[in-house]
């Protein structure tokens, strides 16, 4: 690496960093519990905004993986989810009505907050609709990975993006509040994503899946990004760059092998495609505070208006971890 | 006989207390040793824990770093106290914190019976195996070692160049032969004894003192010095990555451990609730004389270690991502590429279905859409059809494709007017064959009934790229089977051609060919050449067609009484 790229991202790593300090200020503390946070507890961060339906089930899900404390930031949740939240006794809660575009898409305030509280720890960092799948997840508590990780000194743990979808529209579905949203939106693309590497922060950029295959086949360079690294020994100087896309410093970005070899990679299991889908698609396009003004919302908005068919005749159907190790989505790597 | 042990410990004091339990409590004295690095407030909790047991001592506290002498000096003051304190011991087995026995103790004892006089210590010359992380084997014992290799990598690297450029060599002790092996051991009493009372101690703790990673070759090399008997394994069932990192076992190697029959595994996870609880397993009378048996569990790490050194070959993914440039940069299977064929036979994709059983795709890089096999809109693994999509990166649509059916041989048909953006890939990849008739695409044009004036352009825009792909094909960095033909070659003998395609797809499943594709009319094709020769567009890629052989070819298949296959 040249000394002027590593100087210009040391820069950009500052930067971020400084402007999640300035953005701290938007935070107000509704139920802070950081007072209880153990040294080698497992922590969660993640921004979520009128996700009450979906709170219930994301806490049962990530507290039987082992999540010891969930930092949350509620960006001016209109529904019950604030009240929901404050009240969980490994909880700790902010809010703010600050703009969500504004904020890098509220990374500005999970990095102040990782920066504060998450250092020496491991920290998962997911939206509400994400849920982490890792090798031997059925079995083996995510502390388990985190202890392995360590044995094995790897600092960062990618997990890439799976859209889930039902058979039929999805707006026939009907989920409740509390239930697993896999089982009624259960299908997924198994084999058709495309990666491209980045050469400035070495990352792999992954598209593809059934977003890239109904929505943006004809716009192919605006289909999502899929790749994640949610997963991280965090230390004060991290910083993620785009969502968790990609982080700085950008040897975090190295989870995949360049030799032929396979590192152990999970998959976060993206349950966007339930009913609550289209009232969302249009009204984050109304907002237009997401990625790209929306663009992605938009897109569903106009072109498929409110119900897409997402299935098709190769969709598989998600069975467990095993299933996805075996087409190549994930991997155990080394751990066995 | 008595056994004891000796026990590492450095974290996780819960279990090692509970550990340090289980071997007295069987009757076995336990020597401790704490890493210097642990806190002192978390050694006193420890050691008071600990604190009423009449057959267990701490010993002289040393700081382990990996890789370096103070592991070894930690465990002969350990074997020293050992030695003196319990009178009765007569062998010493050396465990850590996170080692488990997974049978009785009395069993083990009983086996250490059955083997009288024997040291169990696993022990290789380092010119034997290539256990070593790093490069380092030989080097290990003839180079000076003062950095640690875990905190100060940097120097240890310079260090280690320097002496190799001054081609320095230290001297090994007379008489030591160089041993390495894991550092879990049960020796004998005996053995231990005169290790640690050798005249010559000080001058073999000084070499090993520099020796990179000393507690993995100190007693291995001495053993062989002074033990009646080596039995060249490790008791304890420890595996090691590609990196050199002890394997972690979890609750659900629970049944894979139980089958193994080894007396003490390590390294358990310290949550493993389930392997704590059933470990030891209770005495089992059927089982009491069982022999270790480590071939399950060899298996399932070295798949491990393959997975993460090799990985799954063709397959691209968020955490295996090959350079293309790398010998690794290839499909999942083999499979073909047709150019031209299509052109000569209207019906080819049909036949070589019909003769092969294998995936013929049509133009699958075809400008307006995909054309899988089977003419879908969605192929395997959800690959859509949309030429924008596919061609928004050529080469993971091909991987993709091959790795989602990549039980099937696939082919499909390319040509000139398709999207060519997927040159390289085709040819640098080892499991394509790639079948050209070159010129074939004035077929098409000359079928089409227009004029060669008109069809000028159109002629010279397909021939410079297909010209560009042949050069491609032919550049020494080429690496797939490649095939080519010119189209008046190739009309002179069609069958021969077509005969090697179905025995290289479908390879001893092949027939000889029964049933002939049949051949668009070329009667007047060499018209047509000459006619746009005459425009000043030279086909050359054609090769010199003639009237005669442009006849002839309605494809009688010379009598073959059999095929011999090339492979």
């Amino acid at each position: 690496m040249g000394i002027l790229t590593s100087y210009r991202l040391r820069l950009q790593r500052r930067r971020w960093r400084l402007r999640a300090q300035r953005k701290a200020r938007e935070l107000t503390a509704v139920a802070d519990r950081t007072g209880k946070i153990a040294c080698d507890d497992i922590l969660l961060f993640c921004t979520f905004r009128n996700e009450d339906v979906r709170l219930p089930y994301f806490l049962e899900y990530y507290r039987n993986l082992g999540i010891n404390h969930f930092l949350m930031v509620d960006n001016g949740s209109e529904d019950g989810g604030q009240a929901f939240m404050k009240d969980q006794p490994d909880v700790s809660l902010w809010t703010t009505d600050a703009g969500y575009g504004d904020a890098r898409y509220g990374m500005d305030w999970l990095t102040y907050l990782q920066g504060k509280h998450a250092h020496g720890h491991w920290a998962l960092t997911v939206d509400v609709d994400e849920f982490f799948v890792y090798p031997f997840c059925d079995t083996r508590p995510l502390r388990g990975l985190a202890d392995w990780l360590d044995a094995s000194e790897v600092r960062s743990f990618g997990a890439m993006l799976v859209d889930m979808y039902p058979k039929g529209p999805v707006g026939q579905t009907s989920y409740e509040r509390g239930a697993d949203p896999f089982e009624v939106s259960n299908w997924f693309d198994p084999g058709n994503y495309i990666i491209s590497r980045n050469p400035l922060l070495q990352n792999l950029w992954i598209q593809g899946g059934p977003r890239a295959r109904t929505f943006f086949a004809s716009k192919p360079k605006q289909a999502p990004a899929l790749n994640k690294i949610p997963f991280v020994k965090w230390q004060r100087p991290y910083a993620y760059v785009s969502s968790t896309h990609m982080m700085l410093p950008r040897g975090l970005n190295l989870v995949y092998d360049q030799q032929g070899g396979e590192k152990a990679s999970g998959v976060l299991l993206h349950a966007k495609f339930l009913n609550t889908f289209a009232d969302r698609a249009s009204h984050e396009a109304a907002r237009a505070e997401h990625y790209r003004d929306g663009r992605e919302y938009k897109s569903y908005a106009d072109r498929h208006g409110a119900d897409p068919d997402l299935w098709c005749q190769w969709s598989e159907k998600y069975i467990n971890w095993r299933q996805l190790e075996v087409l190549g989505l994930m991997s155990k790597g080394n751990w066995a | 006989m008595t056994l004891g042990v000796i026990m590492l410990v450095h974290n996780a004091f819960e279990r090692a207390e509970q550990m340090a339990r289980h071997w007295t409590d069987a009757g076995c004295p336990v020597v401790i040793h704490v890493d210097s690095n642990v806190a002192a407030a978390d050694y006193d909790r420890f050691a008071q824990a600990l604190g009423g047991i009449a057959t267990l001592r701490f010993s002289k506290r040393h700081r382990c770093e990996w890789g370096t002498w103070e592991m070894v000096a930690a465990t002969q003051d350990a074997a020293t106290l050992m030695l003196e304190d319990f009178a009765n011991v007569s062998h010493v087995y050396l465990a850590s914190g996170a080692c488990l026995p997974l049978r009785p103790v009395a069993e083990l004892c009983e086996y250490l019976d059955r083997h009288p006089d024997t040291d169990f210590i696993e022990s290789a010359t380092t010119a034997d195996v290539p256990w070593t992380v790093g490069g380092l084997d030989r080097e290990r014992f003839t180079l000076r070692f003062p950095f640690a290799w875990k905190r100060r990598r940097r120097i240890f690297d310079w260090f280690v160049r320097v002496q190799q450029f001054v081609r320095y060599k230290r001297s090994i002790p007379e008489g030591l032969v160089p041993h390495m092996g894991s550092q879990w051991w049960c020796l004998t009493r005996q053995t231990l004894d005169a290790i640690l009372r050798d005249p010559n101690r000080d001058r073999y703790d000084r070499y090993f003192r520099q020796v990179w990673i000393p507690d993995e070759s100190y007693y291995q090399t001495l053993t062989r010095l002074h033990a009646r008997r080596v039995e060249s394994r490790s008791l304890t069932l420890s595996k090691f990555d590609f990196q050199g990192k002890p394997h972690i076992f979890f609750d659900d190697h629970l049944e894979l451990l139980q089958r193994s029959d080894c007396f003490v595994a390590r390294k358990i996870w310290r949550h493993a609730e389930m392997l704590y609880h059933c470990f030891p397993r209770s005495a089992d009378l059927e089982r009491q004389h069982a022999e270790p048996r480590t071939g399950t569990v060899d298996r399932l790490f070295s798949h491990a270690v393959d997975r993460r050194t090799l990985g799954r070959p063709g397959l691209y993914m968020q955490s295996r991502f090959p350079n293309i440039e790398s010998q690794n940069g290839f499909a999942a299977a083999p499979y073909a590429v047709l150019q031209g064929f299509d052109d000569i036979f209207p019906a080819f994709q049909f036949w070589l279905t019909k003769q092969t059983e294998a995936a013929v795709h049509g133009r699958l890089f075809a400008k307006d859409r995909a054309h899988f096999a089977d003419d879908s809109t969605v192929y395997r693994g959800g690959i859509s059809d949309n030429a924008r999509l596919r061609d928004y990166n050529g080469a993971m649509f091909l991987t993709n494709l091959i790795w989602n059916a990549r039980d099937l041989h696939h082919c499909f048909q390319f040509g000139p007017t398709d999207s060519q953006d997927i040159h390289r890939t085709l040819a640098n990849d080892t499991n394509a064959s790639i079948w050209v008739v070159s010129g074939a695409w004035s077929v098409p044009l000359f079928l089409s009934g227009r004029s060669a004036g008109e069809m000028r352009t159109e002629a010279a825009r397909l021939q410079r790229i297909e010209a560009k792909f042949l050069k491609t094909l032919r550049s020494p960095n080429a690496r797939a089977r490649i095939h080519i033909t010119t189209l008046s070659d190739f009309i002179e003998a069609p069958m021969e051609t077509l005969q090697t395609i179905i025995d290289d797809i479908a390879g001893h499943k092949g027939n000889a060919l029964a049933e002939v594709p049949k051949m668009a009319d070329l009667t007047g094709l060499p018209d047509f050449l000459q006619d746009l020769k005459n425009q000043g567009m030279h086909p050359f890629l054609t090769g010199d067609i003639t009237e005669q052989n442009a006849r002839r070819p309605q494809g009688r298949p010379r009598p073959k009484p059999y095929v011999i296959s090339r492979k």
